[in-house]
């Protein structure tokens, strides 16, 4: 474990402490289990883009893409009675399929990442609210779909699945990202492209595949989201979201200069957001002050680590490996 | 000469775990042009940091115009009239010549917009260049112009400051002959109109034509002092590195062997109109000597696959290749150790064993998951086999000096199976020790049977290592010499593009 994430672990405990204290409903099982839920639907996707950033890139179209994957699925499955199985692979497909369309994009076309994105954070909201006219996409009344409905929004053990869903990818992509051969690419290709190439690295096919991961994470993530509210808005589902994915990264430790992040960071960050949204709550907080709160603590805890990794003191004593040697002097 | 109007003396300077300075003294006197030489680390930059103002020294003082003073302060030198043109030059691209002159104290109009007086900083601009010879206007953007040029833009900024001292920082390592000469008679009227210089360079030629005195530091001292007649190519090397330094060559085992890398008709987006004719054999150094911008890159970087080939042929023991990504060359066993490794062939802040392993992390990986052991085990290996002088191997890439550095990224060739290595300008910013150790690696290779192509500047280097040599001219392969034709002159004349006697 990096100090990073150390000095992250113990802020949420902090944090989870004091609001336990001033209001103990924090520990109530609801809270918690409800807690849980959003820190894993948010946290699906913030691994895909969590991902991105380590490339280098950035991804800014996932909340749009929920918009128009969400009413897409519902679609398929009240309109045109899709089973549902089929209807969930084909919104992952799609997922996929326009991270494909970023990263191609992106690595042959030679567009920077930002403006991709956002080109389809507009293109997609707009579609989606075209295809339904800017009406409200939900499923019919008094139909359900149980074994979909259990999959994404039931629990076991008082453990619900979105949680479970988001720890087991989080455990599958730490393995990939951490221990593996790609995963190492994806460090080096954001740490430096044209080393990476001058290894031998095919640099290109390693950044599309961060941008089709996110892609399909998305997806996953949009099949969990349609589920939790059961109805689409495509003016206002999934807005921001792409915000809360990039705020979980960088708390996290990625750096968006890329070659930088751990999916232990990515998760931390993830539940440290959803911990501060529940403060809000439940400290009566005003809720229109959400949004500062947050900003405020990212802001707070970037800064933190600027300060602390420059002047030394917790870095030394919680770095693992072994401190570069200073060179005394330049050459020439 | 005249009195000095500038004095370090006693100067003593360290930094944890380094003596950088012992007792150093300089003068300087107007009109004066000093040669400072010593091998990387031997203290020239830690001195010109304290001349600087940059850095205080721990002991010693200066003296300006007869005033003590313990320490210099950058608004000081400024004061004082030092200027320093940095080994990387440090212009703006996207301005032209005459905003670089005035960064940070442009002319202004008059209030309350002061916008920039834009004709005012090209008038006063304008005489600078003609006073330099300079072949641009006021007007031209830095980003049109060459190395040259850019290194006149400096030498300006430092004129329209009335510099009485200019502080020249390898100024002529990047520099075509012509260049070069033409900087060096650039010295000789700074120094006629009274402006002292201080030339700091490996090229010791260079130095021995231009300076009338020369200061040798080795080790944070200052070793020797040489003035007149006495500033000679071998004292100033002796003085350097404190003994001779013995003869670069080390003769092949055995005669080369077949042919392992031909170039036929192979062209190159650099100069689409010509076409480059090569062969390099097994167990043999071929040097590939000419002047910069000549295209000796351009043709490594298609060979590694890293530019598309637009003609011609490549064939790799007699059989016709096409290589479109390094990974195509990686695999057929051309690797390339690149001339910028900062920016190509390290990842400045990964361990030094994740450097070496990247290019062939699958075979330190079972069912994809990497065994960060076998990792460390071999770059423990290569740590010794190469001599990199680092504490352990998880240190990051970037700490390492220069030498050590290109240690590194030529570990990560040497952990795979080498059939033809690529060196472009394999020495650069390496220490003289390394330096010959990455020569007798080279021969060690070469004995094994590894095809060595060496793209390099260095006169001495290509002389002294090659078995052959090959010189290009503007994009085409000028003409091939063996070793019994060697000579300075003669590859010389090759890289001009004139013929040989």
């Amino acid at each position: 474990m990096l100090k990073k994430d150390l000095g992250l672990l113990i802020l949420i405990l902090v944090v989870s402490a004091t609001v336990a204290f001033i209001n103990p409903r924090f520990l109530l099982p609801i809270n918690l289990s409800n807690t849980m839920n959003l820190i894993g639907l948010y946290g699906i996707f913030s691994i895909g883009v969590g991902l991105v950033i380590i490339t280098g890139g950035i991804e800014l179209s996932v909340g749009s893409m929920f918009a128009l994957l969400g009413v897409i699925f519902v679609d398929l499955l009240s309109t045109y009675e899709v089973n549902w199985a089929l209807a969930s692979l084909i919104i992952v497909i799609t997922g996929l399929i326009l991270g494909a369309l970023h990263g191609f994009l992106v690595t042959r076309m030679g567009l920077q990442p930002f403006i991709v994105t956002l080109c389809g954070l507009l293109i997609y909201r707009g579609v989606a609210r075209f295809y339904t006219e800017d009406a409200t996409a939900g499923f019919p009344f008094g139909v359900t779909y149980p074994a979909l409905q259990w999959l994404t929004t039931g629990r076991t053990l008082g453990i619900p699945h979105s949680f479970i869903a988001f720890i087991i990818i989080a455990i599958v992509m730490g393995i990939v990202l951490h221990r593996s051969v790609f995963g190492r690419y994806l460090f080096a290709v954001g740490k430096n492209e044209e080393a990476a190439r001058y290894s031998g690295i095919r640099t290109k096919r390693v950044i599309s595949s961060a941008y089709i991961i996110c892609g399909g994470l998305a997806g996953l993530a949009a099949l969990f989201l349609t589920l939790y509210t059961r109805s689409i808005s495509p003016a206002t589902h999934g807005n921001f979201y792409e915000l809360y994915a990039i705020a979980a990264a960088v708390l996290g430790g990625c750096s968006l200069r890329g070659g930088e992040g751990s999916m232990l960071g990515i998760v931390l960050g993830t539940i440290l957001l959803q911990v501060l949204q529940n403060l809000v709550n439940l400290l009566g907080i005003p809720s229109s002050l959400n949004f500062a709160v947050i900003g405020a603590v990212i802001l707070f805890g970037v800064l933190a680590d600027q300060q602390i990794t420059r002047h030394g003191g917790l870095t030394q004593f919680f770095r693992r490996r072994p401190v570069p040697q200073a060179i005394p002097e330049k050459q020439g | 000469m005249a009195d000095p109007f500038l004095e370090l003396i006693d100067i003593s300077k360290s930094y944890p775990g380094v003596i950088a300075l012992k007792g150093v003294t300089l003068s300087v006197a107007p009109g004066e042009v000093i040669g400072l030489v010593g091998e990387n680390g031997a203290g020239k930059s830690t001195l010109m940091r304290i001349l600087g103002g940059v850095a205080a020294p721990d002991h010693g003082g200066l003296r300006i115009d007869g005033n003590e003073r313990a320490a210099m302060t950058i608004d000081a030198a400024g004061k004082a009239g030092i200027a320093f043109v940095h080994q990387e030059l440090n212009l703006f691209d996207n301005l032209d010549v005459a905003a670089n002159v005035f960064i940070g104290r442009e002319p202004r109009k008059a209030p309350p917009l002061r916008l920039l007086d834009t004709e005012a900083m090209r008038q006063r601009t304008a005489p600078l260049l003609k006073k330099l010879g300079a072949d641009f206007t006021p007007a031209s953007p830095v980003a049109d112009l060459s190395l040259a040029q850019r290194q006149l833009v400096e030498i300006a900024k430092a004129l329209s400051f009335d510099a009485r001292l200019v502080i020249l920082d390898e100024p002529t390592s990047s520099l075509t002959v012509t260049e070069t000469n033409r900087l060096l008679k650039i010295i000789a009227d700074l120094k006629a109109a009274g402006v002292s210089v201080i030339f700091i360079s490996h090229r010791l030629q260079e130095v021995e034509r231009c300076a009338d005195r020369v200061i040798v530091l080795r080790d944070g001292r200052k070793v020797g002092e040489l003035t007149g007649a006495e500033i000679e190519h071998e004292a100033m090397i002796r003085l350097m590195i404190g003994r001779d330094l013995k003869s670069l060559y080390i003769p092949p085992k055995a005669p080369p062997g077949a042919e392992a890398l031909a170039l036929t008709q192979l062209r190159t987006s650099a100069f689409p109109d010509k076409t480059v004719d090569l062969t390099v054999r097994e167990g043999e150094i071929l040097g590939l000597a000419g002047l910069v911008g000549s295209g000796r890159t351009e043709v490594a970087r298609v060979v590694f696959g890293i530019d598309k080939q637009t003609g011609g042929e490549i064939r790799l023991k007699g059989e016709p290749v096409r290589i479109a990504e390094p990974r195509e060359a990686i695999a057929r066993g051309i690797f390339l150790v690149p001339e910028d490794r900062k920016q190509f062939g390290l990842l400045l802040d990964v361990s030094i064993s994740q450097n070496i392993s990247l290019p062939d992390l699958a075979s330190y990986a079972n069912a994809w998951l990497i065994k960060p052991a076998q990792e460390d085990a071999n770059a423990e290996r290569q740590k010794r086999r190469l001599n990199i002088k680092t504490p352990n191997v998880g240190v990051v890439a970037g700490a390492l000096s220069g030498g050590n550095q290109q240690k590194v990224v030529l570990a990560k060739w040497l952990s795979m199976k080498p059939r033809i290595i690529i060196f472009d300008e394999p020495t650069r910013g390496v220490d003289v020790g390394a330096k010959q150790e990455i020569y007798e690696l080279m021969r060690a290779l070469s004995d094994s049977g590894v095809a060595i192509l060496m793209i390099s500047s260095d006169m001495e280097e290509v002389i002294g290592v090659s078995d052959r040599i090959a010189v290009m001219h503007e994009g085409r392969i000028s003409g091939l010499l063996e070793r019994s034709r060697f000579s300075e002159d003669n590859v010389l004349r090759l890289a001009v593009g004139r013929p040989l006697y």
